[in-house]
């Protein structure tokens, strides 16, 4: 269980978050929408301790992960994969040193178990036989599949996904979310995702969070949140530019 | 208005030497607590010592030559000629081997250390080091100064040994200065501590540079301009730091020895 409670985030003089809190169960799928530098992103990195807050805190399984050190949270990031939104892939590496980075750091695993959590991983993200790539000679999509087997071979309780379909075609984005739901259903992981991809939130979630104005302006099941007759996530699910300028915002 | 920016800067200044301080502990931390990866280490002693060697060897030997060109031109005047490879030897063992040596390692091997780490953070994947649970000093710190440091030594032996023997080309080929007192003078006059001395500072520097340039690009701004930046902060800070940490190393070694 993931548990966010007033949480306060600025940069420089802008205030991004501005007393968020909210609660995600375990094995929920939960997405997280709102507009682009509303800080969806920042939410995202703040539950995973990439980001310290301004003040409130982040409690996973009861732990408050503000105020640990990096040492400290090794072992709380070890329940957590995370994808991100250009994949960060280690570029000096292959497909299989990257997918396989955090068993060869634990040293637990011989090299035949590694391969073989290895290739399961590229298998469950349809990426088989392409071990011995270097990232450079992937395309965004096979990118973002790779990044996405090395955020699940060593089998996390929680994965998160940042913005997980930007910058990719529609066919390879629905397979992204294909992919997403795919790991959700057979791993059993809970599942949060940042995006203002309103199809891909519909795919890849039953609970949608809306954040707006450094808030959590709207919580509820999926269908609920994209049918809204509220204007502010009326508009912003069906990309209405309104007239009140205040709405707008 | 001045004074503020004045002010803002020694913050920044002091700020930053706490934080590469903190940096430091934490890679002698991880020392204690974790096993570096033996290929890494590996993998950054072949960039950092084996590739470096033609640029160090060069500046070894045009340092060994110009030295001894000028000193036999200053010593010819007074009929000292054949003191020219001792001072040449001294020189180079305990200052203008390590100190130039070191200074092409952080041009060469600062630079690219803080480029490389500079992109890595830029393209998230420092982040993406700490979601895979591993702290980025253990994986990317640690093995560059561990290699840094053992790396430096050998380098700065490397050019000290070239620049004596090109001078003794110079010397005895060029200038006709006769090798046996050539060599007799400079077994004379240099003794192990010079050797020491030189290396000691060497692995210093090494530490040094590799500390400076890992923060730099660590810590470095967003986009190609924040890159950048970092990769030329590294090299002038690394830079000045061995120019002025050998003074206080001068001192401090020569009293240590000498007592």
């Amino acid at each position: 269980m993931i548990e966010v409670r007033d949480l306060w985030k600025g940069f420089g003089s802008q205030p991004v978050l501005r007393g968020t809190s909210l609660r995600i169960e375990r094995g929920e799928a939960v997405v997280i929408i709102g507009r682009s530098g509303g800080g969806k992103s920042v939410l995202l990195k703040h539950l995973i301790a990439l980001l310290q807050p301004d003040r409130g805190q982040v409690l996973v399984e009861g732990q408050n992960l503000c105020g640990l050190n990096e040492r400290q949270l090794i072992h709380v990031r070890r329940k957590f994969g995370l994808l991100f939104q250009m994949a960060a892939l280690f570029d000096s590496l292959t497909v299989y040193e990257n997918v396989s980075f955090v068993l060869q750091r634990e040293r637990k695993h011989t090299e035949a178990e590694m391969r073989r959590l290895v290739a399961e991983a590229l298998g469950m993200v349809e990426l088989s036989g392409i071990e011995e790539r270097k990232p450079a000679e992937l395309s965004g999509g096979m990118r973002k599949r790779v990044g996405l087997a090395r955020a699940i071979v060593y089998r996390p309780e929680i994965v998160l996904y940042d913005e997980p379909t930007t910058g990719l075609d529609p066919i390879a984005g629905a397979r992204i979310d294909q992919l997403i739901r795919r790991v959700w259903e057979r791993l059993g992981v809970t599942s949060i995702a940042v995006t203002h991809d309103m199809a891909s939130a519909r795919r890849i979630s039953n609970r949608i969070l809306m954040l707006h104005e450094g808030l959590i302006y709207a919580d509820g099941p999926t269908d609920q949140i994209l049918s809204s007759t509220d204007p502010i996530v009326h508009n912003f699910v069906n990309g209405i530019v309104p007239a009140d300028p205040q709405l707008a915002n | 208005m001045i004074l503020g920016i004045l002010q803002q800067r020694v913050w920044s200044l002091i700020r930053e030497l706490g934080e590469l301080t903190q940096m430091g502990l934490e890679a002698v931390r991880s020392l204690r607590l974790s096993r570096p990866s033996g290929r890494d280490f590996i993998e950054q002693l072949h960039f950092i010592g084996v590739k470096s060697q033609s640029v160090v060897v060069t500046t070894g030997a045009a340092t060994g030559m110009v030295l001894c060109a000028q000193t036999y031109f200053q010593f010819h005047k007074v009929k000292m000629d054949t003191a020219t490879g001792a001072v040449v030897s001294v020189g180079m063992c305990s200052e203008l081997g390590p100190v130039l040596a070191s200074l092409m390692i952080a041009g060469r091997v600062g630079a690219a250390m803080a480029a490389e780490l500079g992109t890595m953070k830029v393209t998230e994947q420092i982040d993406a080091l700490r979601t895979l649970a591993t702290h980025p000093v253990d994986y990317l710190v640690v093995p560059r100064l561990l290699a840094a440091t053992v790396a430096a030594p050998l380098l700065t032996a490397e050019a000290v040994a070239v620049g004596i023997l090109a001078s003794w080309m110079v010397g005895v080929h060029l200038l006709g200065i006769d090798s046996a007192y050539y060599f007799s003078n400079m077994n004379r006059y240099t003794v192990p501590q010079d050797v020491i001395t030189g290396l000691i500072k060497a692995t210093i520097f090494g530490a040094a540079i590799a500390i400076i340039s890992c923060y730099k690009g660590l810590n470095c701004r967003q986009g190609a301009e924040g890159v950048g930046r970092a990769t030329t902060e590294a090299v002038v800070y690394s830079s000045i730091t061995v120019l002025v940490s050998n003074f206080f190393l001068t001192l401090f070694l020569t009293r240590l020895f000498k007592g």
